[in-house]
């Protein structure tokens, strides 16, 4: 294999991956302050992406692009607290389903709005076949904008969480909530702002790769799927780990391309990982065993 | 069996009955082909229901074991082994020599050698014990959230495999699909002059597959189900091998799903991507859910007029969207099911009280 | 020979050493009890040898064979059943299905004979209803034999626990905590039935915070501390063991 085409994989592995990251720290938000695994995660993205592209048609593009975040999150707060904030000690399954519903009627309600034509946002800079060179690949600049908005992202997060008293009372929620609501914090404002913010980054994610990879409105269930792979690879609720699991799957997608594994069965490497990962180390591939088991399944 | 068992089931037969003789009087008999196919969706149904209700998992891959048994036995009936066996293959030669293997003519006027449908019915059967095993065996360790994703993940590999496969058809499917020949006489197929023995094969195979399963859920393993759902560990130290009556409950309702997946396959002529699908699956634990989780009748009657009025067209454009809907709502106001709502609590509670 | 022998048992949770080379015995016929202040490690040790928690090292010999190391349910089958603190019922059943889950062991028919309906099975379901019955008659409880389990007063639903963890003819019963949130009349209900269940023939192993159920009953207990085996004997040669007396009484 020459340099080039290794880098060209490379480049389309991290492409993916930081996505499936992105998609898993969503996860992995809502996961910590509720224990639940929220199924519609991926319709998120798929609203960010589908939002940003009819706002752009009236609006410039970043505009667009923030105010379709910001729909999103209102969606993602809305959602919680109509169907969630209000249940007395809900079961796992009921909740399970509960979010099941919720990935069906969003992805419902977008074929309806939208229908099932595939839509893409316009290149942030240049257009379909500018590129960039680097290490003998040519990169679509598209690769770039991903990757430098995906990585400032998690930074942000990442010292939203240490450093901002919202986010610091997010984790303390995380943490004990029995104890963080003696605190004076309240829990279940935490719940609904743990919806909010992950929606966000989903229709973030949503909105950067769809000029690459198009957004239609049953692109949801796959990126779950993936995303949660990544989640339960880096050990669920380290969001950390997640960005290392998701480079990694990525990657391995992108290279099993490369080997000629045909494209069609592509799914089925996220999702052999899932069940292999879940049957052999369920707390992860960095995760803490013990302190998987705190948690109550 | 009981009394009150006897009566339901007596009640239930002559439902069927009626219905049958009501289309006949009224001229409406074109409901009896979507009658028949909710006949065997509710077969799965009631499957998924004992793993879902008595042993307290959740599957969303149970359209894969449909399509696990639909496919196989499609395949089989379908490809054409005469060349193969001109090539002189030993297998086939001695297939056909057994007399496992049938001759036909396409719709082409072309020469067929098939595997027979009885034949091909116990290998899609023997199929999906098999891959229920492998799966079960790991996935069943798994609870809440891992198990509801590891079995979704199934599912999407099995429709995947269906989609991507050339001689599963891909995207099309299979059509073209043969009668099955149950007993001389007895064909599931879809032809409209044999719509009301389909009908009535239907409704034995749906009522014997579930007088089966009321009497599991009585007897000793169906307690012991009980116990492992209501208190596993509790359960584990009765000596309730809760490993294995999990993974056998699972089969069983494998089973029950590639069974309706081969008699569907048969009657409608044909299978396609579509049936694997995981909003299928998803639609199957709905329907589960809205009969009350842990109730066979339920199931059943959920299962009956949910597929009844969705393969009617009721829903429109909106099938989907609907069971999504109803999903959410049954979860959010009656968890335990929408035969448990206020009123028919009320009847219970008040029934209890006397006591 | 004694009926249940525990050898040089070890456990650690991480750096704390939960059980730490406990060796007792219990002889045919007796009631054991183990008791110690809270955090001695009692439970991690009942947890041990029922098998819901795997063991470090040592050894747990039950009629001469080893049971470490067998699953929660290979343990039930050998001739032991056990109790839980905070009393699992079986929701949604009656007391007398939670008794009939209990003789689980005493009958066999499976997933072929249940689905058929099977003479045999019509049959043994018939003796295993009879034999439950039977069983909440002993511990004077077959007037609620219909009623759902967990709606029984606490009392109570530790004497369904009873009659079910008696169904399946145990050679050993291992009690946790059976005066667990029982009220004082119910302690002496307890005491009364536990002494029922011993004149059976069956030996009991408890394990007990609850000083005066414990000083009443037990024909020998053991003490633990900070997982240490410290003192072993009858009733009253505890009561003046001086190291148990600063134990308990923190001198």
């Amino acid at each position: 294999m020459s340099l080039e085409l290794f880098s060209q994989y490379i480049f389309a592995g991290i492409t993916y991956g930081i996505i499936y990251a992105i998609v898993a720290i969503g996860f992995n938000i809502i996961y910590n302050t509720t224990g639940i695994i929220n199924f519609a995660q991926g319709e998120f993205v798929m609203l960010g992406g589908m939002t940003a592209i009819s706002l752009n048609h009236f609006l410039p593009l970043p505009l667009a692009i923030i105010s379709a975040v910001l729909f999103t999150m209102l969606m993602g707060g809305l959602i919680e607290i109509v169907f969630i904030r209000w249940l007395q000690k809900p079961s796992v399954l009921r909740l399970i389903i509960i979010t099941i519903g919720i990935s069906i009627l969003s992805r419902e309600a977008a074929l309806h709005v939208w229908g099932d034509s595939v839509r893409a946002l316009p290149y942030f800079t240049g257009n379909v076949v500018s590129s960039v060179d680097i290490l003998g690949a040519s990169i679509s600049p598209q690769v770039l904008w991903v990757l430098a908005i995906c990585y400032c992202l998690v930074i942000i997060l990442s010292l939203f969480f240490k450093f901002t008293p919202l986010g610091r009372e997010m984790q303390a929620c995380a943490a004990n909530r029995l104890a963080a609501t003696l605190c004076g914090i309240n829990a279940k404002n935490m719940v609904t702002f743990s919806f909010m913010l992950s929606a966000a980054i989903g229709a973030v994610a949503g909105c950067v790769v769809s000029p690459i990879t198009s957004s239609q409105y049953d692109m949801g269930t796959g990126l779950a799927i993936k995303g949660f792979t990544v989640a339960v690879l880096g050990g669920l609720g380290n969001s950390m780990a997640a960005v290392a699991a998701g480079l990694l799957l990525g990657i391995i997608e992108a290279f099993s391309v490369g080997i000629g594994f045909p494209l069609a069965f592509q799914d089925a490497i996220a999702i052999s990982i899932l069940l292999i990962i879940l049957f052999v180390r369920p707390h992860g591939l960095f995760g803490n065993k013990e302190a998987a088991g705190l948690k109550e399944f | 069996m009981d009394l009150k068992k006897i009566t339901s089931i007596a009640l239930l037969i002559t439902l069927v009955v009626g219905i049958q003789l009501t289309t006949q009087l009224t001229g409406t008999s074109y409901y009896l082909t979507q009658l028949t196919m909710t006949m065997y969706s509710c077969l799965l149904i009631i499957g998924l229901c004992l793993v879902m209700g008595y042993a307290g998992q959740i599957s969303l891959g149970h359209a894969g074991f449909f399509a696990i048994g639909g496919y196989t036995s499609a395949a089989l009936t379908t490809t054409n082994l005469l060349e193969a066996l001109e090539r002189g293959s030993g297998c086939v030669g001695l297939l056909n020599k057994m007399g496992l293997l049938v001759s036909s003519t396409s719709l082409f006027g072309e020469p067929m050698l098939t595997v027979h449908p009885w034949l091909a019915c116990l290998l899609a059967i023997a199929l999906t014990v098999l891959v229920a095993f492998a799966i079960g065996i790991p996935v069943l360790k798994l609870k809440g959230h891992y198990l509801a994703m590891a079995t979704l993940g199934f599912g999407i590999i099995i429709y995947r495999i269906v989609l991507a496969v050339a001689f599963l058809g891909e995207a099309d499917g299979i059509s073209d699909v043969p009668g099955f020949t149950l007993l001389p006489g007895l064909t599931v197929n879809g032809d409209i002059g044999n719509r009301i023995t389909n009908y009535y094969i239907a409704a034995t195979i749906l009522i014997i597959g579930f007088v089966l399963l009321l009497n599991l859920i009585d007897s000793r393993v169906g307690r012991a189900l009980r116990a492992i759902h209501g208190a596993e560990d509790a359960a584990d130290a009765m000596g309730i091998n809760t490993a294995r009556y999990k993974l056998y409950t699972f089969v069983i309702s494998a089973v029950f799903a590639a069974v309706a997946g081969i008699l569907l396959t048969h009657y409608t002529g044909g299978i396609s991507p579509g049936d694997a699908g995981v909003m299928k699956s998803v639609r199957y634990v709905a329907i589960v859910a809205i009969g009350g989780m842990a109730s066979l009748w339920g199931a059943l009657s959920m299962g009956g007029l949910l597929n009844f009025l969705s393969l009617r067209g009721f829903f429109g454009s909106y099938d989907d969207a609907f069971f999504g809907a109803i999903l959410i709502l049954i979860m959010l106001f009656a968890p335990q099911g929408i035969l448990r709502l206020s009123l028919w609590n009320k009847f219970k509670g008040g029934k209890k009280e006397v006591q | 020979m004694s009926l249940l022998e525990i050898n040089d048992l070890n456990k650690r949770f991480g750096g704390l050493h939960a059980v730490n080379s406990v060796s007792f015995a219990v002889n045919q016929g007796d009631i054991k009890a183990v008791i110690g202040p809270n955090g001695a490690g009692k439970t991690t040790l009942f947890n041990l040898i029922c098998g819901a928690l795997p063991a470090d090292s040592g050894s747990v010999l039950f009629n001469g064979g080893q049971i470490l190391g067998y699953r929660p349910f290979q343990i039930a089958t050998t001739g032991i059943s056990r109790t839980f603190q905070n009393i699992k019922m079986f929701p949604g059943m009656t007391a007398l299905e939670n008794v009939m889950v209990g003789l689980h062991t005493k009958s066999r028919s499976g997933f072929w004979s249940g689905m058929l309906h099977l003479p045999f099975t019509r049959h043994e379901e018939k003796k295993v209803r009879r034999r439950a019955l039977e069983l909440l008659e002993l511990l004077d409880i077959s007037a609620y034999a219909d009623v759902e389990a967990a709606s029984l007063a606490f009392g109570q639903q530790r004497a369904v626990e009873f009659a079910r963890a008696l169904a399946s003819d145990p050679t050993l019963l291992l009690l946790d905590e059976p005066a667990a949130g029982l009220n004082i009349y119910e302690t002496a209900e307890v005491a009364r039935l536990i002494t029922k269940i011993q004149q059976q023939g069956i030996t009991v192993l408890l394990v007990e915070h609850d000083m005066s159920l414990v000083m009443d009953i037990s024909d020998e207990i053991v003490v633990l501390s900070f997982g240490e085996h410290i003192a072993e004997g009858t009733p009253s040669e505890i009561q003046h063991n001086k190291e148990v007396i600063q134990i308990y009484l923190g001198e």
